[in-house]
């Protein structure tokens, strides 16, 4: 339906560019055919032309595209009003969508008996005339705008110049990109947390060790008002990590060391690919192994022990992570340990000193910066993770310090209070994007720690 | 000044042949370096003197791909016998290299980096006299004695190298190697050190790398020509200088290829 | 010097080698435990066990509209018709759920594509439950008390007298790969949801390619250094190292609650996903750029080439092969990639196999994890095989780059 308009208004853009261009090409031979001293390929004053044709109408058609469902909402909504039937909000959110998804198609509309026939018909009308008026506008410009800059056409217009700088002002339009989506992250976060925290206290929810959302849903349901005091989840974040990040620091970094001083390099290709694989494998296949395997495994250990273990504890569930981690750790590492120059590796071994004690006494503390650097971003990879432990760790809050009980992170609520049917504004939805905030605050300060600590000390070398 | 020639061979080369995977670059070395004296090792770029330096405290164990043949022997010791220790080997040979490479540690503790490594000394004040001795003996006393907590790479790259130098005697060694040692230095410096290299030699055997004629010429008192992997003469400096037996020592003294 | 000390200090630098190969080996074995368990785990998944039925449809006539037909009770009455000895209308129904609900949908794809044998009495494969499934792969513990059982005494005694008559056999499991999801395990698979990551991944290449490569283009060659430039730069490095889970709450709030999108379409996936991957092709498309000698730049230029010409028509071509295989490893990583589909809905419970970017899907990764929380034992096994599908896509994607890289690689 909307597909059928896309290629419609893609095929006029389309039509009118290849026009212009054959058309301000054609000019353009003919000042070669003449003698004249033509100062760009034709080839640059059909470009010229035809991008001028295109590219704000293109533009028209994306911003359209951006804003359909809210133009089309805008456009349906008030036939809803005054339907024959009355309806409560739910079914006219699906009557909305029901309209808007055969907008086009007026049997369907008058079939459905939301509306009167001659409401549909309205309907319907109203639309053709808007698609009949999108078209109309994007071929005017696209005329307009290409009539506009080919009178800037003669002999001696420098189009190449020209045309070069169109492509590089579209392309430094992409590179913004990066930055709309830092900036759309910032934006959206704050956006909901400050209306989170219209509902919820900020000292409840920074401060408070009660972390139960379930609010009602109905304002007759009997059952608590939700609590959202997070601590219990940063404990549990930081209880996870922690296990993650001894397994995989010491792991990672004797790993780094094997590789990079003491592996012939025929063993070095046989292993770095191990960990290349561990890398590679996807966190949700973590997730299944650490709920189906580990977990199970850690807790007929502790009970062979004769402790309480959970099924879902934060040992099993770190444990798993800090494997996946391991080579994290170990090629940052690696890269750091490698740029300590050899002539300081051979100074120390010149001196009568063990590989061992050339790693540990001059390497490892002369790329001490960088391999802090590998950890804080090691820590911050773990403090993001969520399958892993969406999958093997516990949903409820738990505040303690015990490995072996299940605790619950940060992304482990974000995702349960998101996933399931919810309406946007509860306070439940709105608590995952005040975490989601708080993770990309913390994950940041932990990475631009990294950069300024390797920046800090990169200067012993230079 | 010919009795100062004679003092005893401390190493002995024989048959040293070495090899970087299939590529050899040195073909059947014999050679001896005497006590106390100072050897240089001349020759163009790449006919293998570094690698014979590198060959007598064993540091081309670090490259896989060099396999070295044939036998050195200090104090009557074959040190490529599969029984010797290479770290203790190592003790007792000093290097310094060619680009200044202090640790980035204190002035102090580079110095004492070595001492402590080995365990030789085990009081604090013994260590301070023992960095405070090499230091001294390095001509670096005087203008690090209020600096010995910082960088020693916030020397300058004189100060530098003389640090290397202290560095290296801390450990005792009988010998020490230097490949080229001022090649990064500028001519004060470089000055100062072949000052220093003439001082130590009464204590020390000192075997030295270098590209410039004239340091061999104004430090060693013995000097062997190497080229393309071949050891073409070796001899009292002042005779491969004035009057060298082989046609290519002559022109390369002369000048008239490097 | 005692040599005491060199022989303690040889024992620490042996002691220092093994804690590294140590760690190295654990590394190791712990990628053939998760591999091997999940290998181990799925075998159950490739097979089906299914019943050798002979079908009566000999009281159907021709002409009956063959959609009309009641394939269900067909199968049902052919199957009570093994068990004479059956009467009870409750124990009927117990017996009927031995074999597989979908047993009736089969038939009639079969009757629909072979109508001649519309009025016929053959033999047709019907497949069993997953609780008769499991249980003649021999997963059902006899010895427990009935009641902690998926399967009472009276229905293993029907198990058994079926195998007894020989009609029960094991095959392939085709289901597995060629079916959408569905709530009976039995007939589960995970192409629809293949098929949704491939769509989603597709969407995932068209955006972030060009954009990527573009941007490094234009920061590698074209942009002055200024504010801008770095703080775009900036910008670039701080969003390789967002958790991924943030960009589904960007995808949530912007494309969906703000621009309307619907859930569950691998567009907004692929949308998602791409802000994601951006970063990385970005940055090591520049990496490649980099890579390149400035000399081939030197040349064009003196031969009066434009800056945008060197750029395309010379550094490009010759920084390709590196811009293509880390656009690869990035993809792959998207394709692994399940926290942020998780926040934009592509969690639903699909069955149809999507067609387009805006057919309600699913992805891979995401079926794993919606299959992991199923209580029926039978998606432990199809949920591990799911596993060893995901990670050898991955691999083959993976080789790709590899190879793509060892081919064209040129060393400068």
């Amino acid at each position: 339906m909307i597909n059928t308009d896309l290629l419609i208004s893609l095929s006029l853009i389309i039509v009118s560019g290849l026009l212009s261009f054959s058309l301000a090409k054609g000019r353009a031979r003919l000042y070669l055919v003449n003698n004249e001293p033509l100062r760009s390929m034709p080839i640059y004053h059909g470009l010229y032309v035809s991008l001028w044709g295109m590219l704000p109408s293109l533009f028209l058609l994306f911003l359209f595209l951006l804003f359909k469902s809210n133009i089309l909402s805008a456009l349906v909504i008030p036939y809803i009003s005054d339907t024959t039937r009355e309806l409560g909000s739910d079914e006219i959110i699906y009557v909305k969508n029901f309209l808007i998804n055969n907008i086009s198609n007026l049997k369907t509309l008058i079939d459905s008996e939301f509306l009167t026939i001659d409401k549909a018909k309205s309907l319907s009308d109203k639309y053709s005339f808007g698609r009949i008026i999108l078209f109309s506008l994007i071929f005017i410009l696209s005329v307009i705008s290409s009539i506009a800059s080919f009178k800037s056409l003669s002999v001696r217009f420098d189009a190449r110049r020209k045309v070069e700088n169109i492509f590089q002002f579209i392309f430094f339009l992409f590179s913004t990109m990066a930055v709309l989506t830092t900036m759309g992250i910032i934006f959206s976060l704050i956006f909901e947390t400050l209306r989170f925290f219209s509902q919820v206290s900020f000292f409840e929810f920074v401060f408070g060790t009660h972390w139960s959302p379930q609010t009602a849903i109905r304002e007759d349901q009997v059952g608590s008002s939700g609590s959202f005091g997070a601590i219990p989840l940063f404990t549990g974040t930081l209880l996870i990590t922690s296990v993650a990040m001894l397994i995989a620091a010491p792991l990672g970094l004797y790993s780094a060391i094997f590789l990079s001083q003491y592996a012939k390099p025929r063993t070095r290709d046989l292993l770095k690919p191990i960990l290349e694989i561990l890398a590679g494998i996807p966190t949700v296949v973590y997730g299944f192994f650490a709920a189906l395997t580990v977990g199970p495994f850690v807790r007929s250990c502790g009970e062979y022990l004769g402790l309480t273990v959970a099924t879902e504890s934060a040992l099993a569930a770190g444990a798993v992570m800090g494997v996946m981690i391991i080579p994290y750790v170990s090629s940052l590492s690696d890269d750091v340990m490698s740029a300590v120059p050899v002539s300081l590796r051979d100074g120390s071994l010149a001196l009568g000193a063990t590989k061992a004690e050339t790693v540990s006494k001059v390497i490892f503390p002369a790329a001490l910066p960088g391999i802090v650097s590998a950890l804080l971003l090691a820590v911050s990879r773990a403090i993001g993770e969520t399958m892993i432990v969406v999958m093997a760790a516990g949903l409820a809050a738990n505040l303690t310090a015990n490995p072996l009980s299940a605790v619950t992170t940060v992304t482990v609520q974000i995702v349960t209070l998101l996933v399931g049917d919810q309406e946007f504004d509860s306070p439940k939805t709105l608590a995952a994007f005040a975490l989601g905030l708080m993770l990309f605050v913390i994950t940041l300060i932990l990475n631009i720690f990294a950069m300024i600590i390797v920046r800090k000390y990169r200067e012993r070398y230079e | 000044m010919n009795d100062q020639l004679n003092n005893k061979s401390l190493i002995q080369c024989s048959n040293v042949n070495v090899f970087y995977a299939d590529q050899q670059a040195l073909f059947d070395i014999n050679l001896d370096i005497r006590e106390n004296e100072v050897t240089s090792l001349i020759g163009p770029s790449g006919c293998g003197k570094s690698t014979f330096l590198r060959c007598i405290n064993r540091m081309n164990d670090v490259i896989d791909i060099c396999k070295v043949e044939g036998s050195i022997s200090i104090d009557n010791q074959n040190i490529y016998d599969p029984e010797v220790d290479v770290v203790e080997l190592r003790s007792r040979i000093g290097m310094v290299f060619q680009k200044p490479n202090p640790f980035p540690k204190s002035v102090y503790d580079n110095v004492a980096y070595g001492p402590k490594l080995h365990g030789r000394i085990l009081h604090q004040e013994d260590l301070d006299r023992k960095v405070e001795e090499s230091l001294e003996r390095a001509g670096l006393w005087s203008e690090v004695k209020d600096r010995l907590h910082e960088p020693g790479t916030s020397l300058s790259g004189g100060q530098q190298q003389r640090l290397c130098i202290a560095r290296a005697i801390a450990i005792d060694p009988s010998v020490i190697l230097m490949d080229e040692p001022c090649s990064a230095l500028d001519p004060i410096a470089t000055a100062k050190i072949e000052e220093l290299i003439d001082e130590l030699k009464s204590k020390y055997t000192i075997t030295i790398v270098t590209h410039s004629m004239q340091q061999a010429a104004r430090v060693s008192q013995r000097t062997a020509f190497f080229h393309l992997g071949k050891l073409i003469e070796v001899g009292d400096t002042e005779k491969i200088f004035r009057s060298p037996e082989h046609e290519q020592t002559e022109a390369y003294v002369t000048g008239r290829y490097g | 010097m005692s040599s005491n000390n060199f022989k303690k200090r040889h024992r620490a630098e042996k002691r220092f080698k093994a804690y590294g190969l140590i760690s190295l080996v654990t590394a190791a074995i712990m990628l053939i435990v998760i591999i091997g368990s999940m290998i181990y785990k799925s075998i159950p998944a490739f097979t089906n066990y299914t019943l050798d039925l002979e079908v009566n449809m000999v009281s159907q006539s021709l002409d009956t509209d063959i959609e009309e037909i009641n394939y269900r009770g067909i199968v049902r009455d052919s199957f009570f018709s093994l068990f004479p000895e059956v009467q009870d209308r409750s124990e009927k129904r117990k017996l009927s759920k031995l074999i597989s609900s979908s047993a009736g949908y089969s038939l009639r794809d079969f009757i629909i594509e072979n109508p001649t044998y519309g009025n016929k009495k053959f033999y047709f494969s019907v497949l069993f439950t997953d609780d008769s499934d499991l249980f003649y792969k021999g997963y059902v513990d006899v010895y427990l008390p009935e009641d902690e059982r998926r399967l009472d005494n009276q229905e293993i005694f029907w198990l058994t007298k079926l195998q007894s008559r020989g009609r029960v056999e094991s095959k392939i499991s085709r289901n597995l790969f060629l079916n959408g999801d569905s709530r009976e395990p039995e007939v589960a698979g995970f192409y629809g949801a293949t098929i949704g990551s491939l769509i989603t991944i597709f969407v995932t290449l068209v955006l972030s390619f060009p954009i990527g490569v573009i941007t490094a283009i234009y920061l590698e060659n074209f942009a002055i250094k200024n504010r801008i430039t770095d703080f775009i730069e900036v910008n670039i490095n701080n969003l390789a190292a967002v958790p991924s889970i943030i960009f589904g709450l960007l995808g949530l709030a912007v494309f969906i609650n703000f621009f309307g999108m619907p859930r569950s379409v691998p567009l907004v996936g692929g949308l998602v996903l791409s802000l994601m991957t951006l970063p990385t092709i970005i940055i090591t498309t520049r990496s490649s750029l980099q890579s390149v000698p400035p000399s081939i730049r030197e040349a064009a230029l003196a031969m009066g080439a434009s800056e945008m010409q060197v750029v395309f028509q010379h550094l490009l071509p010759a920084a390709l092969p590196g811009i293509f295989t880390g656009a690869i490893i990035g993809l792959a990583r998207a394709f692994g990639e399940s926290a942020p589909l998780l926040l934009i809905g592509m969690v639903a419970f699909i069955v149809d196999i999507p067609a387009s970017i805006n057919d309600p899907a699913t992805a891979l990764p995401v079926q794993i994890y919606l299959w992991a929380d199923s209580p029926e034992r039978a998606f432990v096994a199809k949920t591990s095989a799911a596993t060893l599908i995901l990670i050898g896509l991955l691999i083959v994607i993976n080789l790709v780059a590899v190879i793509l890289r060892k081919r064209y690689e040129v060393k400068w």
